[in-house]
């Protein structure tokens, strides 16, 4: 049998990539619009729909930031409740294992495979955010590079708990005596993408969400990633690697292109461009055109400050640097402010085009075995979720690269992954 | 209206409080816990309660997690109130506030919380926190109803503006950092969830925790109607808007035998009827003059539900929300700057 495309869906739920200033966008906090999203994808025949997690309201310059869609529920309680309207779409919650007590979460997901019938998968993220962790109980407590440390002995934890064996472990990084939990057996996710995320995802993930969608990268990331699960006695079919990936179609190449053009106007809008430079300049820019020329002002001392969200390690230092680079390419190419914003934001791949064309370019990505498919991030809602099931699902199927119907009742079962 | 006090309340977690009852099936049999709870709904109960605990009862299955089982059944149920058993002691307060805040979204304004304060050493062992105890204990319950008070009112009602014009998706102002600070721990805020619809989800306790005047439903347990009636008036005096008994319940008097042949029920904790549902309403006609509601515990599920199902008559349930069929109004956010 051929290889096959699996496709979710994460549904961020916040964030600058939803264009909530579309006419038809869903009020998104409402119930309503999270079980029409969750049965249109099973319409679709979709592996799994993926809930996001931000522990913490992002801000900007110590006030909430405004201009992005912000607020969302608990992704375990959301997803029980879809449990209960859908039938086989797999329901994966992102969890953090730096603010969670591993018993607790455990138990928590292990009902969610239970209430779901073999539904449940986790998303396992980290963090080493002292901002974030001023809502718990134990604040910023994980040094950066324990974060992956602590996150190995939590997923062992949870294994062991779901498979039915008492957990006794106490050490610097973990302290847990607790029974069994309901027999579960969620579904691993991992971003897996830095050294240390590839690591624990070749370890002990079933499937990756990486950022890696560029063929190119796509196939260097899939190789170093077998030959990690090699070095841990896995098979290459026990890891399936779904790039995160925007989708923007169009009836016509033009007319696809139009859509992408205007999406991305609408997620740079001025007030957002500049919102981004404050960040980084640490100061009031308001008086700034968004359309003129990059600030004349100095940016204010000091690194960047943490609270629009989780900052990659490499970002955290050079900022002088980084500005200075961004006042030369500003120069050289004449860009104003919000062009320059475009231009270094960093942008999820997006396949932009007919549903023809990407179902084409999609079926050589997974015939090469490059992907196994692909987790969407919609950018419209409910827009991007409708188009693909409606125009693009039935290109796929007709290159018999995606399922007509689902075979098994379990998550596990969708994505072909090892019993 | 005085018709539909007292207000009717169904622990359904587990098989029954009878111990001879067992434990609750499979268990991840959600199937059967809807079964129940929808019979519960068309019967003209108020709402149901879900006990739970990090650990299983002495030799039983380990438990879905009370909010999990709630908020599935949500999505099955269209009236009744549903109110699962989270402990302060052992969870993260944030997490907490935004699991039920949630499971208000989810049941579009149906969802209580019953305030857990599991403290063995045997539950704290499962998180690996420090055990705490009398006025420590008591300190850190008022805590984390405190913060989740405050987190539910962090978004303002209308504070997802959608703004055009000046690109705002929300004003900035209407969603607050809470700064709470306890005794053991301290939240910043804001809630990563909206304000829950009934802006407040309804509270409720045992009177015995300490923490009466921040609850909206004190559960009474005793075993005499004298009791209960001192109880309720000295939950009244601390603040609590209304008042429910707990009650053991077992209709149809000859089956007491054959169960407690099985395992004795031994002497009661709570209010406790075995008899015919007509000396049930009796009972519960007296009640409505000491107290607002009455919890029931059946004896057997599986047995005793069907039979209140019948016996009691079919009850009005006002809603949509469960603040509105207990007659407590929507409370003002405490962060909503006038005008």
């Amino acid at each position: 049998m051929s290889p096959r495309l699996h496709l979710g869906v994460f549904f961020t739920g916040v964030g600058p990539q939803l264009v909530w200033t579309d006419p038809a966008f869903s009020t998104h906090t409402h119930i309503d619009t999270f079980v029409a999203t969750a049965q249109t994808l099973e319409r679709g025949l979709f592996d799994a729909f993926f809930l996001g997690e931000g522990l913490r309201v992002r801000e900007n310059r110590g006030r909430v930031h405004d201009l992005d869609v912000a607020g969302r529920p608990d992704a375990i309680t959301q997803l029980a409740a879809l449990a209960a309207v859908t039938e086989r779409i797999g329901l994966v919650a992102t969890q953090n294992t730096t603010y969670n007590f591993p018993a607790d979460l455990a138990r928590r997901l292990a009902s969610l495979d239970a209430v779901s019938g073999g539904r449940a998968g986790w998303n396992i993220v980290t963090t080493d955010n002292a901002w974030t962790g001023e809502n718990f109980r134990r604040g910023g407590w994980l040094p950066h590079e324990r974060r992956y440390e602590r996150a190995g002995a939590f997923v062992e934890t949870a294994k062991a708990l779901w498979g039915g064996t008492a957990v006794d472990r106490h050490d610097d990084l973990i302290s847990v005596t607790a029974p069994p939990t309901v027999p579960a057996r969620p579904v691993l996710f991992q971003a897996g993408d830095s050294a240390g995320g590839r690591d624990l995802a070749a370890r002990h993930a079933d499937v990756v969400f990486s950022a890696n969608t560029d063929y190119d990268k796509a196939v260097a990331y899939a190789a170093d990633l077998r030959r990690r699960l090699a070095g841990y006695g896995r098979s290459a079919d026990s890891l399936r690697i779904l790039p995160g990936a925007a989708v923007v179609l169009g009836d016509t190449p033009a007319q696809a292109a139009e859509k992408a053009a205007w999406i991305q106007r609408e997620q740079v809008t001025g007030p957002r461009a500049l919102a981004f430079l404050e960040q980084y300049w640490g100061k009031d820019l308001s008086g700034y055109d968004p359309d003129g020329p990059l600030p004349d002002i100095e940016p204010a001392e000091g690194e960047l400050d943490p609270s629009r969200g989780t900052i990659a390690i490499e970002h955290r230092t050079g900022k002088a640097e980084r500005i200075a680079g961004w006042r030369a390419l500003a120069a050289e190419r004449k860009l104003s402010i919000r062009d320059l914003v475009v231009e270094v934001t960093p942008q999820h791949s997006t396949f932009v085009g007919t549903p023809g064309q990407i179902a084409d370019e999609w079926t050589r990505y997974v015939r090469d075995r490059a992907v196994d498919g692909f987790n969407i991030l919609p950018q419209l809602l409910p827009g991007t979720i409708e188009d693909i099931v409606d125009k693009l699902v039935p290109e796929l199927q007709d290159r018999g690269v995606y399922r007509t119907a689902y075979e098994g009742t379990t998550l596990r079962d969708h994505l072909d992954l090892p019993a | 209206m005085s018709v539909t006090r007292p207000h009717l309340a169904l622990e359904v977690d587990g098989a029954g409080a009878h111990p001879a009852a067992g434990h609750a099936g499979p268990a991840g049999d959600i199937a059967a816990l809807t079964a129940r709870v929808t019979t519960a709904e068309a019967a003209g109960f108020a709402l149901v309660t879900i006990a739970d605990a990090a650990l299983p009862p002495p030799g039983g299955p380990a438990r879905v997690e009370a909010g999990v089982r709630a908020s599935f059944l949500s999505r099955r149920t269209q009236r009744i109130g549903l109110a699962p058993t989270l402990h302060v002691t052992v969870t993260e307060p944030f997490h907490l506030a935004t699991q039920l805040a949630s499971l208000d979204h989810a049941s579009l304004g149906r969802a209580g919380w019953v305030v857990g304060a599991d403290h063995s050493a045997a539950v704290y062992a499962t998180v690996g926190l420090p055990r705490l105890d009398g006025a420590a204990l008591r300190q850190e319950l008022a805590d984390g109803i405190d913060v989740a008070r405050q987190l539910w009112d962090s978004w303002e009602d209308d504070a997802i503006i959608r703004d055009r014009v000046t690109s705002r998706f929300l004003d900035a102002d209407r969603v607050h950092h809470v700064n709470f600070t306890g005794e053991r721990f301290s939240v910043v805020g804001p809630l990563i969830t909206p304000r829950p619809p009934q802006g407040q989800l309804v509270v409720l306790g045992a009177d015995t925790l300490g923490v009466t005047g921040r609850l909206d439903v004190a559960l009474v347990a005793a075993p005499t109607v004298d009791e209960v009636a001192d109880r309720a008036r000295q939950a009244r005096t601390d603040g609590a808007p209304l008042v429910f008994a707990d009650l053991d319940v077992l209709l149809g008097a000859d089956r007491l035998a054959a169960l407690d042949a099985v395992a004795p029920w031994g002497p009661a904790q709570r209010l406790r009827h075995t008899g015919s549902a007509e000396d049930l309403r009796d009972l519960l006609e007296r009640l409505a003059g000491l107290v607002d509601g009455v919890r029931l515990h059946p004896a057997e599920l599986h047995v005793d539900l069907p039979r209140l199902a019948t016996g009691l008559g079919r009850r009005p349930v006002t809603g949509p929300t469960l603040r509105d069929t207990l007659g407590l109004h929507r409370p003002a956010n405490r962060f909503a700057t006038a005008g």
